[in-house]
């Protein structure tokens, strides 16, 4: 048996791992998080969440099509449904169909494609998205609601979900009846009306409360704790390294603490910032996508301390109460030159690529 | 032992077991030997056999050219039947002059030079002689000339000979079966290189999925008594390319060689424990590198072996040794799966640094198209070197080979890390190896043009002097007549 | 508003008359671009482009006189160089990368006339009156003046072959879908 002999260089024998296998993991790391939040907003979160996913994909498989490249094995990596959850989770949960199919166009054809497809964009596709519908639908975009816990009491059936989903809530459910604010949002209202932060801070939910997620919120803005969970697992899996995780989350922790220290009255303390938004979804799950972050762990953790001070300086000071996606964008168009800068020394030289000196005594 | 970390590194399934139980068999003499000059770094060896001619079992048929070289031996005796190119095993797939010698099966030994009776009271050139004359390479793979290094410490202030006996390569159990087998020999080797070095120090390196071999070491080297240097064997964490000869100097001795320099550089001289094995020989016996062990191993191998071959012995004689497939290989390889090269023909000859023949099944190949880099950085991680993969293929996929070179791609070693971890399957290292290649090829170009500039600037300062030298003596001429 | 007008003409009679100052006192006496564009070229002297030697059509190229295609052992290499340093653009596409060539002359045709010994511009060649001659390949540069002289059609063109020595892998294959030729290159 004479075998097909083939020139091609080593190495022979390759590790398990596939891009595919790496989306599938993010994805699954994500789920429980994803399934708690659609349980607490009910059936509109998940009508609204399986619209925006599949917009998603749909858009993926469109413009692959269309930039003649094969549709089947790229889709089937899983970055489209990965970005599009992720997209999902930061759009108010009882929000309109059209706000989530708007929210994949800007992020698969606009923030991805038209960069050069996966790999290639420069900015976070979900996060782009989500920003672009902020700016542009500033009401839709914050219209948060109290829990709907799914099955619960209260719980918006099928045809209601339906009609919120087109945009036509009954008035039970409507915006004036459930809108609530993010803790975040309230205690920044509360503020410019002159309330010291810590008092408005008592009147929202607990930390705990927090923790666990029950409160008003984007999707991924709710239960801190599964977000962890799933980031600890993904660190585990080694999917993502600790650097940008950790040094964003240190960050926010450390900057808010100070100046919660230095001036209770103005500024709301270490642990609020740390558990309530996007923090640990940001920390985890955002900051950490593979495309638009640095590839050296020095430049990571670079990165991350941009992130967090960044959300905490936009939380704190800019328009807006939650500052992670603007923070993860800023810091994403600095990826090359973090990259060109961090680079790793390469061994036997030093930092600017000289050879290493000759120890003494050396002939 | 103090160990230091190396950067980088992967863990590959290794894939060992499949033949390190398997002890040493010796291969029935092949009928024909195919023995190239040139299987090693530096310059071919001169044949000094002609066709016809009868050689005998060690007889010296191709010598060493220049300083970088080494000498070739019949490894067996037989008739030269054949002087001539032959595909070598490269992955070029192109012809090397080759020896062929038809044996005669009487393996009949030529004379050979008498034994050093107490080599730690010789001197070392006599050593270096010894060595240089038996043709021994660096047998872990990249076969440099032993003799070239072991005079390292005529200019160089050496304490250490470090033996390396990591073989961190997945599948390759020639050497964990050497030390198993052979410790004696192979600690005596390494003292007596130490001795021409000039070493104080040797110790012997074994990564810790060994503890055969490491016991085997330890146990002779603990009984050596005596003239000579002392020998400390010790275990190494089990991490790819841990067997790397900068990266296992950093391990042991947390000393980092500075690019572009050896590791003498940094007072170590790293040889393989086959080296040590075939120093032995010379020096005792008087025996020249004529047969090394090869491991025989892969999924698609009927029954993996570790043979010792004479050196010349086709690829194909090794596998019916073996009982040939078991299935058909999705591919062949010459050496270790991580930096080994292609096998393009079962023709070719087995060579002095051929440590390994591995027949891979596709479901171990797990070859896959590749596809877009998604920047996730695992090459970054696992580069031992300190480089940034993804940055080099990028540069390399337009031609900015001036770029590359300053991201440091002559400082890759190709040990595939990268390419192995890539989920994109990525053929970063096909990569590397092609701006390495073109880079060489642009230095020569460079170098050439450089030549064709000088000589034509003479060639015309030659022409314009004749040309003026005529001239003037016209003009002479003119004048005499008026 | 009289102070921002004022502001604003003081500037620009200020850098203006810098300028042309410069101008006056900078200026270039002669066409730098020609030595620069000399270096670039080959050196060889072998008047393939249809000038004497490198430095005339160094100088053709700088008037602008001379494609920027015009050198063979170039390639293509020095056709960009030169269409950047120049600014111009040119179709490039025709332009081949020379074949890596050497000479060979024939024993049974050479009639020993050393016409091909006086044409290489690096004494490749060697023979004398009468005799066979012959041609070093590691310096011949495959400028193929020597074939035109040779009275007898003697010499002719050798690829040079890859050996084990210089040869190198291929570039591989591009990712599938690697679209980097899509949105980079114009």
């Amino acid at each position: 048996m004479m075998p097909q002999l083939k020139a091609r260089s080593g190495p022979f024998t390759h590790s398990r791992t596939s891009v595919r296998e790496k989306m599938m993991t993010v994805l699954l790391a994500l789920a429980p998080a994803v399934a708690f939040d659609l349980w607490l907003f009910g059936l509109p979160a998940i009508m609204l969440f399986v619209v925006t996913v599949s917009a998603c994909v749909a858009f993926e498989a469109l413009c692959l099509k269309q930039a003649g490249q094969p549709v089947a094995p790229t889709l089937g990596d899983g970055s489209a449904i990965l970005t599009g959850s992720l997209l999902a989770m930061s759009l108010p949960p009882w929000g309109p169909w059209w706000i989530g199919v708007l929210g994949a166009l800007i992020a698969i054809p606009l923030a991805k494609h038209a960069y050069g497809g996966i790999g290639r964009n420069l900015f976070n596709p979900a996060m782009v998205a989500r920003v672009a519908l902020l700016v542009s639908f500033p009401v839709v975009m914050t219209a948060w609601v109290a829990p709907h816990p799914l099955f619960a009491a209260g719980s918006p059936g099928f045809s209601d979900s339906l009609a919120i989903l087109f945009g036509a809530a009954p008035a039970a459910f409507s915006v004036d009846a459930v809108a609530s604010a993010t803790p975040l949002g309230f205690v920044k209202t509360e503020l410019s009306r002159g309330i010291a932060v810590s008092q408005s801070v008592a009147s929202v939910p607990g930390l705990s409360d927090l923790f666990f997620g029950l409160r008003p919120g984007s999707l991924g803005e709710t239960s801190a704790l599964l977000i962890l969970l799933g980031g600890l697992v993904l660190i585990w899996r080694r999917i993502i390294s600790w650097h940008i995780p950790a040094t964003v989350l240190a960050t926010i922790f450390v900057v808010a603490s100070l100046a919660h220290w230095l001036a209770p009255d103005r500024f709301a303390s270490g642990t609020f910032h740390l558990f309530s938004g996007a923090s640990f979804l940001g920390a985890f799950f955002i900051a950490t996508d593979y495309v638009t972050s640095p590839v050296s762990k020095r430049g990571q953790l670079v990165f991350g301390f941009g992130v967090g001070l960044l959300a905490w300086v936009i939380r704190t000071f800019a328009g807006y109460p939650e500052g992670m996606a603007f923070a993860v964008l800023l810091m994403n168009a600095l990826t090359p030159i973090i990259d060109q800068y961090t680079r790793p020394r390469i061994l036997g030289r030093d930092r600017r690529g000289d050879p290493l000196p000759l120890r003494e005594g050396a002939r | 032992m103090k160990l230091f970390p190396i950067p980088g590194g992967i863990h590959p399934e290794y894939r060992k077991t499949l033949a390190s139980e398997v002890a040493i068999s010796t291969l029935p003499l092949p009928e024909r030997l195919h023995v190239p000059l040139q299987q090693h770094i530096g310059a071919a060896a001169d044949p000094l056999v002609g066709v016809g001619e009868r050689v005998r079992k060690g007889q010296l048929i191709a010598r060493g050219r220049g300083v970088v070289s080494a000498s070739q031996h019949a490894p067996t005796s037989g008739i030269v039947v054949e002087i001539g190119e032959l595909t070598a095993p490269h992955p070029s797939g192109l012809a090397q002059p080759t020896i062929v010698i038809e044996a005669d099966g009487q393996d009949e030994w030529a004379e050979l030079p008498p034994p050093i009776e107490d080599p730690f009271a010789a001197s070392p050139r006599a050593i270096q002689e010894r060595v240089d004359a038996s043709g021994i390479v660096g047998m872990g793979g990249a076969a440099f000339p032993s003799a070239v290094k072991l005079e390292l410490g005529n200019r160089h202030a050496l304490d250490i000979l470090l033996i390396n006996g990591a073989e961190c390569e997945p599948y390759l159990t020639c050497d964990d079966r050497v030390m198993r087998e052979h410790a004696t020999e192979v600690i005596d080797g390494a003292r007596i290189m130490a001795h021409a070095l000039r070493a104080e120090r040797v110790i012997v390196a074994i990564e810790d999925n060994k503890p055969q071999a490491l016991a085997a070491m330890q146990a002779v080297a603990a009984k050596v008594v005596g003239d000579g240097p002392s020998v400390e064997v010790i275990g190494v964490p089990v991490q790819y390319p841990m067997g790397s000869e900068r990266h296992l100097v950093l391990a042991v001795t947390g000393r980092e060689t500075p690019a572009k320099k050896l590791t003498a550089d940094v007072g170590v001289v790293v040889h393989n424990v086959g080296t040590a094995r075939a120093v032995h020989h010379a020096v005792r016996f008087g025996r020249p590198l004529i047969a090394r062990v090869v491991t025989v191993s892969g999924a698609a191998i009927r029954q993996p072996k570790n043979v010792e071959v004479p050196i010349g012995t086709p690829v194909s004689a090794l596998l019916d040794f073996c009982s040939g497939f078991a299935s058909e290989p999705a591919s062949l390889v010459l050496g270790g799966p991580m930096m080994g090269q292609p096998l393009l023909s079962l023709d070719v000859p087995l060579v002095k640094g051929s440590s390994g023949v591995l027949a891979l099944t596709r479901e171990e190949v797990n070859e896959q198209p590749a596809s877009t880099c998604i920047r996730c950085g695992s090459c970054v991680e696992v580069c031992p070197c300190g480089l940034v993969p993804l940055e080099m293929a990028a540069y390399i996929r337009k031609d900015k080979l001036k770029e590359v070179a300053a991201l440091g791609v002559t400082d890759c070693m190709s040990c595939g890390s990268c390419s192995w971890v890539c989920p994109s399957h990525i053929p970063l290292v096909h990569y590397f190896n092609y701006a390495k290649g073109a880079l060489a090829a642009e230095a020569r170009e460079q170098r050439k043009s450089e030549l064709v500039r000088v000589r034509s600037e003479a060639h015309q300062a030659r022409l314009e002097k004749i040309a003026a030298e005529r001239a003037a003596k016209r003009g002479g001429a003119g004048g005499n007549a008026a | 508003m009289m102070m921002d007008v004022g502001s604003l003409t003081a500037m620009g009679v200020v850098l203006g008359g810098v300028l042309g100052a410069a101008a006056h006192f900078l200026k270039v006496e002669e066409n730098p671009i020609e030595a620069e564009i000399k270096e670039m070229l080959p050196g060889s002297q072998c008047g393939q482009c249809g000038f004497v030697g490198c430095a005339q059509a160094a100088a053709a190229l700088a008037k602008g006189e001379a494609p920027v295609t015009l050198c063979p052992p170039g390639g293509r290499a020095v056709a960009e160089a030169l269409a950047k340093k120049l600014g111009v653009t040119a179709d490039l596409s025709a332009v081949e990368d020379p074949r890596d060539e050497y000479a060979e002359i024939a024993e049974s045709a050479c009639i020993g006339c050393t016409k091909c010994l006086q044409a290489c511009s690096v004494d490749a060649i060697v023979g004398a009156a009468k005799q066979m001659h012959g041609v070093i390949p590691e310096l011949c540069h495959g400028c193929r003046k020597c074939i035109e002289t040779c009275p007898t059609n003697a010499i002719h063109m050798v690829e040079v072959e890859p050996t084990i020595a210089t040869w190198h892998w291929p570039k591989p294959d591009g990712e599938a879908g690697a679209a980097d030729s899509t949105h980079t290159h114009h």
